[in-house]
């Protein structure tokens, strides 16, 4: 460990890690998206705002339930699944009518989705600030390579992306649904005539992929301050990811995240006003030698 | 064009040529935005609905036209006229440079990424304070002092978006529009035929990049001001709605959604802060039961062609 120390400055080595914690939000939300696009081939705009309704309930749900310590697990479990029940209706209400139509309007209907979902937190949350508590276990921080600080909070992050990750590469290569969600993917009209209902198949999927946007949110509330616009950011990062990493892809979708995740924390050392734009560099150097991205597409 | 239509059009023209005479001074400023975003609407049917591009984030460039022709006035002692060709062609060079990027990609990833890069331009102009002014963007812009009354100010730009609108129209109807169009409908064939798809698409993406830049440079004639969000991306939607709202593929259907959603926003913006909330219920209502747009679904009503026979079965 003295010899990485060493090596590399103390501050590049907490911004890996405060980049990788990111990492683990951005693959969430991204690993979502990329499902939603591989299988239904909607670009969900709507995919932010979710995550944002995903961290306001959090706050709700933590707040409601005395703001002590078990609120933030509470909400773990309840807010993700009111987005997914958000993200239900929307898909039977509106969404099912629409997947004969051209692409454009199912992309502009995500669209207007997201106009009103965002209105609808500032109708129901206002515009201030509000803050999620870390809960108790993970207050306080845990010394690294030769006693740097780190939150343990973002240690927990760091664990909870990989079982994501697993936990989906189960779901869709292991059971039976997501071995129809591929293949449905990939034709879903000889799906449909083998005798499966694709339209259930497609709710399934669009609500599982909801679900993570939500479970993103209701991650990153502790660390971040919860506020109107943190949609927007959101669904900007998780498009460069998933196009970095190819559509549908969710091992590219976690490549991509940690690629982001990296640049721009790193970045921020290199050039601290303007940072922000080397993740954009990452992707466009991406895409000049890899223009469907960097694993296979679904499509 | 038939003999109507000529006609129609005239009377158009005389009716927002008499408009400052008896307008009051808050309708003319009016009018000169709904003008300004019908340009920029249409600038974008260009591209969406002639090009089958998806073109997400178009207010970039209307914003990138805007800023430059606000720099060049603010920052630089050249004459103030020069400013109103820069900054158009600062926005036909902004869409070459994400055209270059961007062209190869596939439909969806075109609009994805054009989507990002477009935020990434917003979030520089939006934190370089020195530069742009930053989030309060450059209020009181110096305008030649022969462009700065509310009337003059409205009369440039009718006469600006009548030449622009002109110009468009010439486009699409000349080969090089035939062939955008026929690039959309169905590229591989196109392709087959020797026409060159790419440049063709760059080339589109150049155009309506300029004619943003146009209705940017127009804003500030009309408004002496911009401001980060003219390259936000709410308003690139609201330029798609309006689009939608007026009918993708006729010529006019853009400014009619413009004067639709400006006058409603207007109007609604008076009331409750909610205009994204009512702009998305329209937007929903609008996929839903009017896909075509409204002048679409003139169209189809009287099939007689009324302004573009041949998109028909679109």
């Amino acid at each position: 460990m003295e010899a990485v120390y060493s090596i590399i400055p103390a501050g590049v080595l907490s911004q890996v890690f405060v980049g990788l914690s990111r990492t683990t939000i951005l693959f969430i939300v991204a690993s979502g998206l990329t499902l939603i696009l591989g299988v239904l081939r909607i670009p969900n705009v709507a995919h932010g705002s979710l995550y944002m309704i995903g961290a306001f309930t959090a706050f709700t749900v933590t707040k409601l339930s005395g703001g002590g310590s078990a609120g933030f697990w509470i909400a773990l479990v309840i807010a993700p699944l009111i987005v997914a029940l958000i993200s239900l209706i929307a898909e039977r209400g509106m969404f099912q009518f629409l997947y004969e139509r051209e692409h454009l309007m199912l992309l502009l209907l995500t669209f207007a989705f997201s106009l009103v979902f965002g209105d609808l937190v500032k109708l129901v949350w206002g515009g201030e600030y509000k803050s999620v508590p870390v809960p108790h276990i993970f207050q306080g921080f845990v010394p690294l390579f030769g006693g740097l600080p780190f939150p343990l909070y973002n240690l927990f992050l760091l664990l909870a992306g990989p079982v994501v990750a697993i936990l989906l590469y189960l779901l869709t290569n292991k059971t039976k649904m997501g071995k129809i969600a591929r293949a449905a993917a990939v034709d879903r009209e000889m799906v449909g005539a083998v005798g499966i209902n694709v339209s259930r198949v497609f709710a399934t999927v669009f609500v599982i992929g909801c679900y993570l946007a939500g479970l993103g949110g209701v991650l990153v509330a502790p660390t971040v301050s919860v506020t109107l616009g943190m949609d927007h950011n959101l669904i900007i990062e998780a498009f460069l990811i998933v196009i970095m990493g190819g559509l549908g892809n969710i091992w590219g979708a976690l490549l991509g995240a940690l690629i982001f995740g990296l640049t721009q924390s790193l970045g921020i050392l290199i050039w601290p006003k303007f940072g922000i734009i080397f993740p954009y560099l990452a992707v466009v150097v991406v895409l000049l030698f890899r223009p469907t991205g960097l694993l296979k597409s679904t499509w | 064009m038939s003999r109507q239509t000529i006609l129609g059009l005239g009377a158009g023209i005389i009716v927002l040529l008499l408009f400052p005479v008896f307008l009051p001074r808050f309708y003319v400023y009016l009018v000169s935005i709904i003008l300004l975003y019908g340009l920029l609407a249409t600038s974008l049917n260009l591209v969406l609905g002639y090009g089958g591009i998806f073109q997400f984030h178009h207010a970039v460039f209307y914003g990138v036209g805007a800023y430059g022709t606000t720099l060049m006035l603010t920052k630089t002692g050249l004459p103030p006229m020069l400013a109103f060709i820069v900054g158009p062609l600062a926005s036909a060079a902004f869409g070459l440079v994400i055209g270059i990027i961007c062209i190869r990609l596939s439909k969806l990833y075109f609009g994805m990424l054009q989507i990002s890069l477009g935020s990434l331009v917003w979030a520089i102009v939006y934190r370089w304070y020195s530069f742009t002014g930053g989030d309060d963007g450059i209020h009181g812009i110096p305008i030649p002092e022969m462009l700065s009354s509310p009337k003059s100010a409205y009369y440039y730009t009718l006469i600006i978006t009548l030449a622009s609108l002109f110009v468009m129209w010439k486009i699409i109807r000349s080969p090089f529009g035939s062939a955008l169009q026929g690039i959309r409908d169905n590229p591989v064939r196109s392709e087959m035929i020797g026409i060159n798809v790419r440049m063709h698409q760059l080339l589109a993406l150049v155009l309506a990049g300029f004619f943003a830049g146009v209705a940017g440079s127009l804003f500030v004639v009309v408004d002496n001001t911009v401001f980060p969000d003219m390259l936000f991306w709410t308003l690139s939607l609201e330029i798609l709605i309006m689009c939608l709202l007026g009918g993708w593929f006729t010529f006019l259907g853009p400014m009619l959604g413009a004067a639709v959603i400006v006058a409603l926003r207007t109007f609604v913006s008076a009331y409750t802060d909610y205009w994204a909330l009512v702009l998305g219920i329209i937007m929903m209502l609008v996929i839903l039961f009017l896909p075509n747009g409204i002048l679409g679904y003139v169209e189809e009503k009287f099939k007689r062609g009324f302004m573009e026979p041949e998109i028909e079965g679109q």
